[in-house]
């Protein structure tokens, strides 16, 4: 069966080219970058060179740039790294769309007694500016905010939302965990203190993710330990994720533009299809500030995880924010966040594509998924009561 | 991904019986489009009163559709009283189980079968007649009575499982763990359960039983988690051990002790033991 694979949101496929820089790190060259002798210090090059990859990546400083295990470590570090350093401060303003990297930290520190704001937001997945004014006080340790949306792919804006933040001098923080390599980043311009990236959903292999902590910010290392990355995260380097991560930025930044552009269309493409041809079908969120690979539809009237494993019989591979995926019994908090009506949270799913993706691929799903859709309403009570109240069965 | 068997997978991509039947004799309807899932069941009786077709329409995840498929086959060429006996279990052991966090699409098949049979009968009922004890499902107190005697429940994470009820802003918990403690207690007074006699031992038995509890029960397990026990002294209904391995340095080295070896001494040997902890 072949595998058309658009759960890019999810997880990526390593690029041959990552893999191929890695494989000597775990045999040949073994060493440990802080050994003293040639056969560490050779390696210590090696990382090195990585770290000034992810920071020309970034538009950061070498020096700024922290490698850590994943997205989820990057975003606890950066949180608590920073209520650490601010210990007479305890409020914390987030949105309540965030990754449970975030969104769970946040709760587990309302439990130990600080103060949340969690900022909502409209019908589109778009925060309310004033609401965050309104929440920012001197009491305010961080700001931490996503970058883009994991689910419906919209984008937030980070730069006018750091404005607000910095002119009241307050630490600001970002997830940007699916926004690196869809959409530009320059942390020379920008008004962030801190950004989040992992590894596996930009063609590096999971298990690696990276802290950007700009020049002067105060932080406090999440993990302690040895000197490593300056003494801001204790560890000895994983040296051959490292080097894999050098390379998949590298990559990401040559790739950039036809993200925006050739990814970007085969979405179009996909979304313009699906829409015409099931009625009945919305898509979830912003459609202009919006990541380049990313569609979240709902299908009315049916239920998301039977879609996903009808198209996965087909060897299609998506995700859903219904309820039934999950494990828990309510559609996904993101949908529900943004007030996605309940004949619709139930029935969505989000289509992430990649730089790998094929027009072929597309019109693989565009066959397949309409009479996928048809074969659930014709299951479905609710199918047949609508098309009644409209007069049409 | 869901670990559902071949039967489950066989019974979402070819459900049997789906459609709606005109003019049935019976028709029942359950969940709701906010609830995630849904059925509604018809079905027609031929001259001997058996059920001689039965359609169904599902919204729902795989198991939803599956158990609604599994409910059709089970419940053709059955007399509606014995229709009425089938359990949500029924439904569940047909589809070789379901994943237990699914098992409210089993009850749900169950639900709409007795929506149906009361139709069928003439009998009106409604949600309006009973407690709605959780507001984001709309689950009443009745069924989630009924799921609790049907399949043994003993904790509200069980009754969201089977019923959903609790599964949203989890405002009805109190509510469901006192449902609970009233159920267990009827179901306790109905069916006493058989309290082993423990016969009262010599000390030279009892010092022999708890070495054979410890060696048999265990030890094993606490080796399995990379500790070990020593027996040091026993006083009475007092049993002194020791700790070794990687139990003395866990936190819950104390909890493991007081709640597991205490709980077994107790389930083999007596009521009475006391394990106390010793440093060696
Ligand atoms: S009322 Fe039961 S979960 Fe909200």
């Amino acid at each position: 069966m072949k595998t058309v694979y658009v759960d890019n949101n999810a997880t990526t496929k390593v690029a041959p080219e990552v893999l191929e820089v890695m494989l000597p790190y775990f045999s040949e060259y073994y060493g440990n970058p802080s050994s003293m002798h040639f056969f560490g210090g050779q390696v210590q090059k090696k990382v090195d060179e990585a770290r000034e990859r992810v920071a020309d990546f970034l538009g950061a400083e070498p020096s700024e740039v922290v490698f850590t295990s994943c997205g989820t470590e990057s975003d606890n570090a950066a949180i608590l790294g920073t209520l650490d350093s601010y210990t007479e401060k305890r409020h914390l303003i987030s949105t309540r769309v965030e990754h449970p990297a975030i969104g769970n930290v946040a709760t587990y520190l309302g439990r130990k007694g600080y103060r949340l704001s969690e900022l909502s937001v409209d019908r589109e997945g778009r925060l309310d500016l004033d609401d965050l004014r309104e929440s920012l006080t001197d009491e305010t340790a961080l700001v931490t905010i996503m970058y883009a949306n994991n689910e419906t792919g919209v984008i937030f804006p980070i730069e006018e939302i750091g404005e607000i933040v910095k002119a009241r001098g307050i630490s600001f923080h970002s997830d940007a965990v699916q926004a690196a390599g869809k959409i530009p980043l320059n942390m020379k311009k920008s008004k962030l203190d801190m950004l989040s990236i992992s590894g596996h959903k930009l063609h590096a292999p999971k298990g690696i993710g990276v802290l950007y902590i700009r020049k002067g910010t105060k932080f406090s290392p999440f993990l302690i330990g040895g000197h490593q990355e300056k003494g801001r995260r204790g560890g000895t380097e994983n040296v051959p994720y490292i080097i894999g991560l050098g390379k998949a930025c590298e990559l990401a930044k040559r790739h950039l533009d036809e993200e925006n552009t050739k990814v970007k269309a085969l979405r179009d493409y996909l979304e313009a299809k699906i829409l015409e041809r099931i009625p009945n079908t919305l898509v979830n969120g912003d459609r202009v500030h919006r990541l380049p690979n990313t569609v979240s539809v709902s299908f009315e009237y049916v239920e998301g995880e039977s879609i996903l494993l009808l198209l996965s019989d087909l060897g299609i591979c998506a995700s859903s924010g219904s309820a039934c995926t999950s494990g828990s019994l309510e559609p996904s908090h993101v949908l529900r966040a943004m007030g996605v009506p309940f004949t619709a949270a139930h029935g969505s799913i989000r289509f992430s594509l990649s730089i790998y993706s094929t027009k072929e691929e597309m019109d693989y799903i565009i066959e397949h998924l309409p009479p996928i859709i048809q074969r659930l309403r014709d299951i479905s009570p609710f199918w047949k009561d609508y098309l009644k109240s409209q007069g049409k069965a | 991904m869901w670990d559902y068997t071949e039967k489950v997978k066989d019974h979402f991509l070819n459900p049997r019986n789906v459609g709606e039947i005109d003019n049935p004799d019976g028709a029942g309807e359950v969940g709701s489009l906010a609830c995630g899932d849904a059925l509604r069941l018809t079905f027609k009786l031929d001259e001997k009163k058996r059920i001689k077709d039965v359609k169904f329409k599902t919204f729902g995840c795989a198991s939803a559709i599956a158990s609604s498929s599994a409910l059709t086959e089970i419940i053709k060429g059955k007399t509606v009283e014995e229709a009425a006996k089938v359990t949500n279990q029924d439904i569940a052991n047909y589809l070789g189980g379901l994943p237990v966090e699914k098992m409210h699409c089993s009850v749900m098949g169950r639900e709409a079968l007795e929506a149906a049979i009361a139709n069928y009968r003439g009998q009106k009922v409604t949600k309006e007649d009973f407690e709605v004890v959780c507001n984001c499902f709309g689950v009443t107190d009745r069924e989630i009575t009924h799921a609790i005697r049907e399949n043994d429940l003993k904790t509200v994470e069980q009754v969201t499982y089977y019923t959903k009820a609790g599964g949203g802003c989890g405002q009805c918990h109190p509510k469901i763990e006192a449902i609970i403690e009233k159920v267990r207690k009827e179901m306790d007074k109905e069916a006493p359960p058989p309290k082993p006699e423990k016969k009262k031992l010599t000390n030279i038995q009892k010092i022999k039983l708890i070495e054979d509890t410890l060696g048999r029960e265990i030890i094993p397990a606490l080796k399995a988690d990379g500790g070990d026990l020593d027996l040091i002294d026993i006083e009475g209904n007092k049993v002194y051990v020791a700790l070794r391995g990687s139990c003395s340095f866990c936190p819950s080295a104390e909890i493991t002790l007081k709640q597991y070896v205490e709980t077994k001494l107790r389930e083999f040997v007596s009521d009475d033991i006391v394990v106390e902890e010793v440093r060696p």
